[in-house]
């Protein structure tokens, strides 16, 4: 296979080293000091690389700090609350049965299921027992010897790597969720990876890593899915905070189906990085659902590396109470014919904050591109707050390019309509409010999520009201 | 028709309402018995959508004085939801269009809230899809509408069809309906008048409100009222619609500012 990645989005920390101080930032040098965890893998030469991309890792994430408001991609979204939190990483399994987390599985994924524990592999909690040749789901430590040096040549490769909160999970990483699709497999059973939370006595930190390589035809089906333990208790108000990082790296005429959730308990901080690169002719598709999280981040970059790529970004987020949930997406279309298509709904109730900023680049090169993107957004409540900015950049001439955002309230006038067929005005609302996150959900690969997010959607919406 | 000795389902006595303190309604006073179908005509901001809109209990109107009774209840004591429930049922002069809501679904939902409030089992999916399949035949619609979207992308006529499959499956003990016709071509508006007289019976009544005489020749009434300035100025029989026909509304304008002075 070829992946073409142009040698200077190749990170080479050296030239920072010397030119900028180091720890800036206390709170953020903890941080890097905290996640420096045994590396999960036995044979030395896989250790000796992995530690160095770690070592540069951390030598970079300490000369930044921790983004302010003054920052412009964080302009909305502050994360003093973060810094408030001493958080400490685990190293240890977490005593979590399998039966403790039935309800967490996806009956089409029962054999294909990789599971993290607050950032730690729990092989007892796994299995991948059902896929076919040619694919490989695994932690690092259970990868075969041939794959390990070739995770070397796609982890920390992508166009944005630098950026504080990635260094900080390379920095950290122990171990690695890995999904390798061989030269034209076709993968028709979804591939789980679950990272469940616990939620102690102490705030903790777990930076989930994953790599997924879909090689030249292959196509494959993938649920990433984050979420508190359901045997933790409810009413818990430890904080902890999930900072991952997912590379997806696309060749030519590959097909990914990616759908993320982030389902994490209401104290949690979730700073999520999805990165993809697609080479030509291949197809990714992201659905994003954010329902959790006290404050949660989802950095969401594709980069276009060759000739008509199709790009599907659909997100829902739902969010009510004190939550900030905020989506920067970024497509980078630099070669023609390229087509991407963006949804982002809100449904923002109490007095939560939503912030979305799509960024769609289409230079020169990008001749006869479609890109369109839409964000809409239904606020619940007086107090309920967006920040939407779609960001469009276009210099190539001949392209189809639309935006647009909209920001609405439930219509009176809809209402009053189902009121005079019977229902009554409660049903109304939360019929209109699950109608709007169903044009997402519906769009959801499996029918078990489908199921499962339309009751976490009527759960989140019962709270509302 | 006229039924000797029938019920009185509806009875207007002196109604007024108003619209962010604007008074629409000046004094509405009318009486529906079961089997008949009234029209209601009038020119434009006559006050025959609001007055509609007021029976179906639409938040947006202050009622000011005056009473509904329907079925012996105080009509404006009940929530929109209990009208319906009851058996009032408007049909939309503009359908709304829900995204997300599957037309299907959203049927069957008010169907079984009509058959809660009168004692009887709700219908499942399965039992309820024969049920629909029924009565589509009634408006000769296409069953692929009833996996869209509710009024989703559907043309007037659709809309408007869709609204009497409402009516029909919700069996209404008074069903208004509101310029149903305004806006079809004249195949549509046939189809959509047949529907009406399949569902109209000695039990039940109707209340046409409409601009055009047009419908009138579809769906004959027994009575027909004229509406202006928020009051109804004239009634008569169903040769008072072809009278407006050729004559227009102008005349009883007139007639009414010339009443309406004489009573300042």
């Amino acid at each position: 296979m070829s992946i073409q990645v142009s040698p200077s989005t190749i990170p080479n920390p050296d030239e920072f080293v010397t030119s900028v101080l180091a720890d800036r930032d206390p709170y953020l040098t903890e941080l890097v000091k905290q996640c420096q965890g045994l590396i999960q893998v036995i044979e030395p030469e896989t250790v000796a690389w992995v530690q160095e991309l770690r070592d540069r890792a951390a030598s970079l994430a300490r000369q930044y700090t921790i983004p302010s408001r003054n920052d412009e991609e964080w302009r909305f979204t502050d994360l003093s609350t973060l810094r408030q939190v001493t958080f400490q990483a685990v190293s240890e399994q977490s005593a979590i049965s399998l039966s403790d987390i039935k309800s967490l599985t996806l009956p089409e994924a029962v054999n294909s299921r990789l599971v993290f524990v607050n950032g730690v592999y729990a092989a007892d909690l796994s299995s991948v027992a059902d896929l076919p040749d040619g694919v490989v789901v695994s932690n690092l430590a259970g990868l075969p010897i041939t794959h390990r040096s070739r995770v070397k040549d796609y982890l920390a490769q992508h166009q944005g790597v630098q950026e504080v909160f990635t260094s900080l999970n390379t920095a950290g990483i122990t171990d690695i969720a890995v999904v390798w699709v061989e030269k034209n497999v076709v993968v028709e059973t979804p591939i789980h990876l679950l990272f469940i939370s616990t939620s102690g006595n102490t705030p903790i930190i777990s930076q989930p890593r994953c790599l997924i390589v879909a090689e030249l035809g292959s196509s494959v089906t993938l649920i990433e899915d984050y979420i508190s333990s359901p045997t933790s208790n409810s009413q818990s108000l430890t904080p902890y905070f999930t900072n991952s990082v997912t590379e997806i790296v696309l060749a030519e005429n590959a097909q990914v189906s990616h759908t993320r959730v982030e389902r994490e308990s209401v104290e949690a901080f979730h700073i999520g990085k999805t990165a993809v690169t697609q080479a030509r002719d291949s197809h990714y598709t992201c659905s994003a659902i954010t329902l959790g999280g006290k404050l949660s981040r989802h950095n969401l970059e594709v980069f276009q590396t060759g000739e008509q790529t199709e790009t599907t970004l659909n997100g829902l987020t739902m969010i009510a109470g004190q939550q900030v949930a905020d989506t920067h997406s970024a497509i980078a279309l630099n070669y023609p014919y390229g087509t991407s298509n963006q949804l982002h709904k809100c449904i923002v109730a109490d007095k939560a904050h939503v912030v979305f900023n799509g960024k769609i680049f289409v230079p020169k090169p990008a001749q006869l591109t479609n890109a369109n993107q839409l964000n809409r957004n239904l606020l619940l409540s007086p107090k309920a707050r967006v920040d939407t900015k779609p960001q469009l950049e276009i210099t190539a001439d001949n392209v189809k390019c639309s935006h647009g955002a909209t920001v609405s309230q439930l219509e009176d006038e809809e209402i009053f309509y189902l009121q005079s067929r019977g229902l009554d005005e409660n049903d109304a609302r939360n019929l209109l409010i699950t109608a709007f996150a169903t044009e997402i959900i519906n769009q959801l690969p499996l029918a078990s999520l489908r199921e499962t997010l339309s009751v976490a959607v009527n759960h989140q919406r019962l709270a509302v009201t | 028709m006229i039924v000797e000795n029938s019920e009185v389902i509806l009875s207007v006595r002196n109604l007024t309402a108003e619209v962010n303190g604007t008074p629409i309604l000046k004094g509405i006073n009318l009486e529906v018995k079961a089997g008949e179908i009234h029209a209601i005509m009038g020119p434009n901001g006559s006050g025959k959508s609001t007055f509609s809109k007021v029976l179906a209990g639409h938040p947006a109107y202050d009622v000011t004085g005056g009473e509904v009774i329907f079925q012996g209840e105080n009509l404006l004591e009940m929530e929109p939801e209990e009208r319906a429930r009851a058996g009032v049922f408007l049909a939309f002069q503009y359908p709304l269009e829900i995204p997300g809501v599957s037309n299907l679904d959203f049927l069957r939902v008010a169907y079984n809230s009509r058959r809660k409030q009168q004692g009887l089992e709700e219908l499942d999916s399965f039992d309820f899809d024969e049920l629909v399949q029924e009565k589509l035949e009634i408006v000769k619609m296409n069953p692929a509408f009833l996996s869209r979207s509710l009024n989703e992308g559907f043309s007037g006529g659709e809309k408007k069809r869709n609204e009497i499959l409402q009516m029909a499956l919700l069996e209404p003990k008074v069903a208004i309906l509101d310029e149903t016709d305004s806006g079809l071509d004249i195949d549509a508006l046939k189809i959509v008048a047949d529907g009406v007289n399949q569902l109209t019976s000695p039990e039940n009544a109707t209340i046409l409100i409409t601009h055009y005489q047009r419908l009138l020749n579809y769906i004959v009434p027994d009575f027909v009222h004229v509406m202006a300035q928020g009051r109804i100025i004239t009634s008569g029989g169903k040769e008072l619609a072809l009278e407006l026909e050729s004559r227009g509304y102008d005349w009883l304008l007139e007639d009414a500012a010339i009443m309406e002075v004489g009573t300042r």
